[in-house]
């Protein structure tokens, strides 16, 4: 392989911009890993690097990749939030693994059905 | 934290919550003097004189999520564990740059681990963030800086996967040349 220079930057250009102008407005889906110290000593770090691999190979250009902090729920980490424009409510999902990963992704991000078995929890509360 | 890469990540995801605009990521690498050095410094909101004392302390945290903050403590122990400091050079208002020392030939020495994926999912977090990043080794250089890759895909988001897959195949194979000379 030949030694790439920040120059070539330009040649991805044209081609991503159409695709990231599309992203930029409302993606479709919002792919959130948490980041915080207890998030990166768990492994979040990789799971970011799988998330953003299985967006660019699928070439999912509707779904925004980003991170966020800890969410308090420290010996869950690495988690994964997963927001749809079509579903009420963020879905945590917990004791993330590069293999879940792509499980949620075929099955949620694409197909929009929520892998409950790795879900946080599912519904809230009643109170009568 | 198993080695320095994720150390950097940390820390500088402490200067995005503290609502930086710029963040300065320098590793150092100097045999001659057997030193290591790495600073994060940022312009987020900085730290008072008590708070930069407290900021050791892993049962003091500003969050509100958890009772502990770690991140800091952790780059301490790293730092002490191998014949180093950790110092915090902080101004309310101005910044924070936070900078270690490590004895490079050091046993318990951490590595420096894998910077192409930390530069990367900082970028990915936070597109928008200015990010100057330098690996110095015996007088041999990698760098990257935000700004100039702003300018040359002129108008796209930093945090499209292709850009950002991109950097990362960059600094994989700048570190990795970086590495050939020592």
């Amino acid at each position: 392989m030949s030694k790439i220079t920040i120059d070539d930057l330009a040649k991805i250009r044209e081609q991503t911009r159409r695709q990231t102008t599309l992203r930029q407005g409302a993606g479709r889906v919002k792919m959130t890993v948490h980041m915080g110290t207890c998030g990166i000593a768990a492994g979040a770090r990789d799971i970011m690097t799988a998330v953003l691999k299985e967006v660019e190979t699928r070439g999912l250009h509707d779904v925004i990749v980003t991170n966020s902090g800890c969410a308090g729920l420290c010996s869950q980490e690495p988690m994964l939030t997963v927001e749809t424009v079509d579903e009420p409510a963020p879905v945590k999902y917990v004791l993330i693994t590069q293999e879940k990963v792509k499980k949620i992704i075929d099955s949620h991000v694409l197909q929009g059905n929520v892998v409950k078995e790795f879900a946080l929890a599912v519904g809230s509360e009643r109170t009568r | 934290m198993e080695d320095l890469s994720l150390h950097i990540l940390d820390i500088a995801e402490n200067s995005i919550n503290a609502g930086a605009t710029n963040i300065e990521i320098t590793i150092d690498e100097d045999s001659k003097q057997d030193v290591l050095k790495l600073e994060i410094a940022d312009n987020g909101s900085g730290m008072d004189a008590t708070s930069v004392e407290k900021a050791l302390d892993p049962f003091y945290t500003t969050r509100t999520t958890r009772r502990v903050g770690l991140g800091l403590p952790f780059l301490d122990e790293a730092a002490r564990a191998a014949n180093g400091r950790l110092e915090i050079d902080s101004h309310l208002g101005v910044g924070t740059k936070v900078i270690a020392t490590f004895q490079l030939s050091h046993i318990d020495r951490k590595p420096i681990g894998n910077m192409a994926d930390t530069i990367t999912t900082l970028i990915a977090g936070r597109p928008e963030v200015d990010i100057t990043y330098r690996h110095g080794r015996d007088g041999h250089t990698v760098s990257l800086s935000t700004k100039e890759i702003r300018r040359q895909v002129d108008g796209v988001s930093l945090n499209s996967a292709e850009t950002l897959s991109f950097i990362r195949q960059y600094l994989e194979q700048e570190e990795h040349s970086l590495e050939q000379h020592g």
